[in-house]
């Protein structure tokens, strides 16, 4: 009998303020333990929140871009339990009322089609810090440093149905919060991460019990842990047992989730509105500030591809996973004036060099101002497409711009008709055998004449002329 | 009793608090007498009454997102119980 | 021969320091000599910082030398109730948790009052978070009244008022959550107030219930009071539910007229309950105030009963939640030997905090937990509601409302300690100004039969501060009641 799988997302997003939600420690990176910690972070007796204004924008933001409504007032409470890399035995997030109420996302599945994913809510609250787990004499240490980080949590509906289904809707999340600027997306990092309940059910009946898995911090390792927790579920169900609602975490060495027994017992929260902070106003006026910063959104910008610069689908789409890749794009479009031709080489020989070389394309060695350069030399017959390969080549390795590598490198192509009736006379006097055959009606050979021409022109020769003139001349 | 000592155990641990056996009774009995005289609320009719968090009917003030701590965590460490290379210690956490 | 240091009100010892008759040295060390003599029997001092305070009393003379200090308090020395966090001093809350907390931050006020050229003479003792009307659950032994030594000085804010009672500073503060200025205030014979909730930052001040906790002076007269209050009430960046309203001279009007004042007496506040010897002197000086021209009308404050069960479900959930962070990682009490994190957290706390606090964080537990929020925590706040809008109906009609600070006068040592219910009705009629969130404040109008004094409370209209600051000032202008000293101490 089939099995059918309910899958709902927690996702954190890490948002990309300077100082922390609460306090105005920063939230750099990387820094030594505790040094990031202030007195507020510590959960010092006597310190009090205040309220990240960018924070605020951000979720609005966020909000704006799942069409999703904004609660025009919005509440912090306090979740608690105790828990060392929680200071002050509480998390101050939201519960009743939270910032992003009701939207939704569009994935497109595998066959093309496209399935829309509820958002239930998207809510503001504060990290915890970290425990590390290194040998103090059999103790933990405690860093504090990422404690009060603004989060946003973003909660989907339990709308997908396999890993896959869950894997898009993270990808697109995990572009639009990059597109937006409201997150740096950097999962190593931790920056986002999801939580994943997960349950199977006979296709037709009620939900079934779920389990919570923590720690997927990559698109590969919740494909996987899902799938295993799937596995797990049905194994259990099939042999007579009941699935218990509990906390798993996935462990990616060994590819299995177990039960956080450390949780277990943390589960009456006793959330209640935070008597520190007030509510929070969501004017209409704050409202229309924050569309005026909202960036075109993946699909509108994808859609715009396909009328402003008749791309395919497919490349629209490839052109738009990231909001750099985009504006790359557009610059080198604009810059050399054929949106095709600029499309095919993003998308070719700079992604593949993206790719080959793990460089994000913000640092890319060719800019694209420099890039236009090299495909307006292509437009205007100064080289051809396979010399432009090489002229990219050497500009990746930072040998100058195009027309300098094409000086350098004599890469010019020859475009001079006489030059080129010159060399293909040669040739045709050269392969007599083969011009015979040619004229006896053995088109194929017309490629080792091309051939031919282009080898001894070092690839130089303008392709169109070379074909012009050999069809002229063979044609005898 | 309004409130049994099996409930006074399991809210002292939720507060984290190592009740001794010997103090259960006598805590059973203050929390209760204490409930009793919460309950003189249940007589009142709330209805349609808005729940009152605040005093005053104000709204959050917002920060300026700009860094203005500094790192002081040898003097922050200074009341702390146990630290080791600037972390603080606590038993080893199981998850 | 003068007048001593330790008999002159704030302004007189600020003219003394400015006309040169005395210097902030000698004011200090007038003080720190009473603290000596004193302290040991009324007990209202945890920690005397004499040395930091002679330090600063030489600084500050240099200062007001040099003409760059000359504020209304520069030069005066002041008591800290010993939960406002003060930098590099002991911070203890009363409590055995912080026993050994040196500060390394200084609370809104204490900064205010540091930048003010105030000197710091010590933090006084206190009920334990404040929890308590007697003084008597501090891990630093009770407080003493010095107008009986057998008897609690009130509480939470019983250190202070002792202190001030006894002079042995000039003006403490205080903080009051249900009645922590006000009721002990009235045991010793001071003038306190508590400012609209919001009106005085609360950073740095230890919290116990947050939306209830506020700060406020406590001194002889309601003109020492205004002067400090001058000094630390205002907007403060850091404390989300400090008000951004302009902060009147509460000085400039204390002269004004009082003529056709409308006082509401609350019926409710004179029922049952009120000891009768109390409600006499309240009587009589209702009296005079009636023979000074006010207008005296009855009110009501309809669900002003159901105020401290409200209050023993709003205050302990919040300090269930306040006091979590008080477990033994990063400051505080830590048990010895902790076995793992559950026994490290269960032992610090059962171990660090007295009795009545665990009550507290225990009562506040279950009101937030899973099953019982609804019928407490929420119904509670929903009440909070109808009382605070009893009090909106009654300014309707007065101007102010007057009624007991306390049922009783000072009580004995011992008396209600074991009986947490009895000791919770001694705030019966403070704590429903304080859910609303009202200003508050107490001022002597003389002595019970049993030789105790009682304070009158007054009520006023939100940030009306000013306004109940004229009142008591005019009232004190023509009695002595507030400059009246314990024999043992004048
Ligand atoms: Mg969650
Ligand atoms: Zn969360």
């Amino acid at each position: 009998m089939e099995w059918e799988t309910v899958i709902g997302l927690e996702i954190h997003a890490q948002l990309a303020t300077k100082s922390k939600i609460f306090s105005g420690s920063s939230t750099a990176y990387g820094a030594e333990p505790n040094t990031q910690a202030s007195l507020v972070d510590l959960g010092m007796p006597g310190v009090l929140p205040v309220l990240n204004k960018e924070a605020v924008h951000m979720a609005v933001k966020f909000g704006l871009a799942i069409d999703a409504h904004l609660a025009p007032r919005s509440v912090f409470a306090r979740k608690n339990y105790f828990y060392p890399d929680l200071p002050k035995g509480y998390q101050i997030s939201q519960y009743e009322l939270p910032i992003v109420g009701i939207g939704h996302m569009d994935i497109e599945l595998e066959d093309g089609s496209i399935k829309r994913i509820g958002v239930t809510r998207a809510h503001l609250e504060e990290d915890a810090g970290k425990s590390l787990h290194e040998d103090f004499q059999g103790q933990t240490g405690i860093d504090l440093n990422r404690a009060g980080t603004p989060l946003l949590e973003i909660v989907s509906e339990p709308d997908m149905r396999n890993a896959k289904e869950a894997v898009a809707y993270m990808k697109k999340l995990h572009a639009l919060v990059r597109y937006l600027g409201v997150c740096d997306g950097n999962m190593q990092e931790g920056s986002f991460r999801c939580d994943a309940n997960v349950s199977v059910r006979r296709p037709g009946q009620p939900f079934g019990t779920r389990a919570e898995i923590k720690n997927l911090n990559s698109f590969r390792f919740i494909e996987r842990a899902i799938n295993h927790e799937v596995e797990r579920q049905i194994d259990i169900i099939e042999s007579g047992g009941t699935v218990v609602q509990e906390t798993r975490l996935y462990d990616p060495d060994r590819n299995e989730t177990r039960s956080m027994r450390s949780k277990e017992d943390a589960n009456d929260y006793r959330y209640f509105p935070d008597p520190d902070l007030l509510p929070v106003e969501i004017t209409p006026e704050f409202i229309a500030s924050v569309r005026a910063t909202l960036p075109e959104l993946p699909e509108a910008k994808k859609q715009r591809f396909i009328t402003q610069y008749s791309l395919s689908t497919y490349d629209a789409d490839m052109l738009t996973q990231s909001r750099d890749v985009a504006d790359y794009f557009e610059a080198v479009a604009q810059g050399c004036g054929d949106a095709k031709l600029a499309a095919n080489w993003v998308n070719g020989d700079l992604s593949a060099a993206l790719n080959r070389t793990g460089i994000e394309i913000a640092n890319a060695p060719v800019a694209a101002d420099a890039f236009a350069g090299l495909l307006k030399r292509i437009l205007d017959n100064t080289i051809s497409g396979k010399i432009a390969k090489e002229v990219f080549d050497a500009m990746w390795n930072g040998e100058g711009d195009a027309d300098s590598v094409i000086d350098k490198k004599g890469l010019k192509q020859i475009t001079d008709t006489g030059a080129i009736e010159a060399m293909i006379d040669e040739i045709i006097a050269a392969n007599p055998k083969q011009t015979e055959e040619y004229r006896a009606g053995k088109d194929k050979l017309f490629g080792f004449f091309v051939g031919a021409a282009m080898k001894a022109s070092k690839g130089k020769a303008n392709p169109e002329q070379v074909n012009a003139i050999l069809k002229q001349k063979l044609a005898g | 009793m309004a409130i049994s000592e099996a409930e006074v155990r399991k809210v002292a641990h939720l507060a984290r608090l190592a009740m001794t056996e010997d103090s259960v009774e006598a805590y059973t009995r203050n929390l209760s007498n204490i409930l009793d005289l919460v309950a003189q609320m249940e007589a009142v009719d709330t209805d349609g009454v808005v729940p009152m968090a605040h005093p005053l009917d104000m709204t959050q003030r917002l920060r300026e997102d700009v860094v203005t701590e500094t790192n002081h965590r040898e003097a922050y460490q200074a009341v702390a119980p146990e630290t080791e290379d600037g972390l603080y210690l606590v038993p080893k956490v199981i998850e | 021969m003068s007048d001593p240091i330790h008999s002159l009100s704030l302004k007189k010892l600020r003219d003394g320091i400015h006309a040169g008759n005395f210097s902030v040295m000698e004011a200090t060390d007038a003080y720190l000599e009473r603290i000596a003599n004193f302290n040991e029997e009324l007990n209202a001092f945890i920690t005397v910082t004499r040395d930091s305070a002679q330090a600063q009393a030489v600084e500050i003379d240099n200062r007001i030398r040099k003409g760059e200090l000359d504020g209304a308090m520069a030069g005066l020395p002041y008591a800290l109730k010993d939960l406002f966090c003060s930098k590099d001093v002991l911070t203890t809350c009363g409590s055995n948790m912080l026993r050994n907390f040196v500060s390394p931050y200084d609370a809104h006020v204490a900064e205010r009052l540091k930048a003010a050229g105030g000197v710091l003479l010590g933090k006084n003792n206190m009920d334990e978070f404040a929890m308590g009307s007697s003084n008597e659950t501090s891990a630093f032994g009770n407080v003493r009244n010095p107008w009986d030594t057998d008897c609690v000085p009130g509480g939470s804010s019983g250190g202070g008022a002792a202190t001030v009672a006894a002079r042995l500073a000039p003006v403490a503060l205080g903080s009051d959550t249900g009645g922590s200025i006000r009721q002990p205030a009235s045991f010793c014979n001071i003038t306190g107030i508590k400012p609209t909730y919001g009106r005085i930052s609360r950073y740095g001040m230890i919290a116990f219930a947050s939306s209830l906790d506020q700060c406020g002076p406590m001194a002889p007269s309601a003109e020492d009071c205004a002067i400090t209050l001058n000094v630390i009430a205002g907007l403060d960046a850091r404390d989300s539910t400090s008000v951004d309203r302009p902060v009147p001279d509460y000085t400039a009007t204390l002269n004004d007229s009082i003529d056709g004042l409308k006082i509401g007496l609350p019926k409710e506040f004179f029922a049952e309950g009120l000891n009768p010897q109390v409600g006499a002197v309240i009587e009589r000086a209702i009296k005079e105030f009636e023979a000074r021209g006010a207008i005296i009308k009855e009110v009501t404050l309809p669900n002003s009963h159901l105020a401290v069960p409200v209050y023993y479900v709003v205050a302990p959930a919040e300090c269930s939640s306040n006091l979590s962070r008080f477990d033994g990682v990063r400051f505080g009490h830590r048990c010895e030997n902790p076995q793992d994190l559950k026994d490290l957290y269960e032992r610090s706390r059962w171990e660090g905090f007295g009795a009545e606090v665990k009550r507290r964080i225990m009562i506040g537990t279950y009101a937030l937990s899973a099953g019982y929020y609804d019928a407490y925590y929420l119904k509670a706040q929903k009440i909070r509601r109808l009382i605070q809008q009893d009090f909106a109906e009654a300014f309707k009609d007065v101007d102010v409302i007057m009624g007991p600070s306390a049922p009783t006068t000072a009580f004995k040592l011992g008396a209600k300690k074991d009986d947490p219910i009895a000791m919770y009705l001694e705030d019966l009629y403070t704590i429903p100004v304080s859910l609303a969130g009202l200003p508050g404040m107490t001022f002597p109008i003389g002595f019970a039969a049993d030789g105790l004094p009682v304070g009158m409370q007054l009520v006023g209209n939100y940030f009306e501060e000013a306004r109940m600051l004229n009142i008591a000032h005019q009232y004190q202008l023509s009695t002595d009641w507030h400059t009246q000293v314990p024999a043992k101490f004048a």
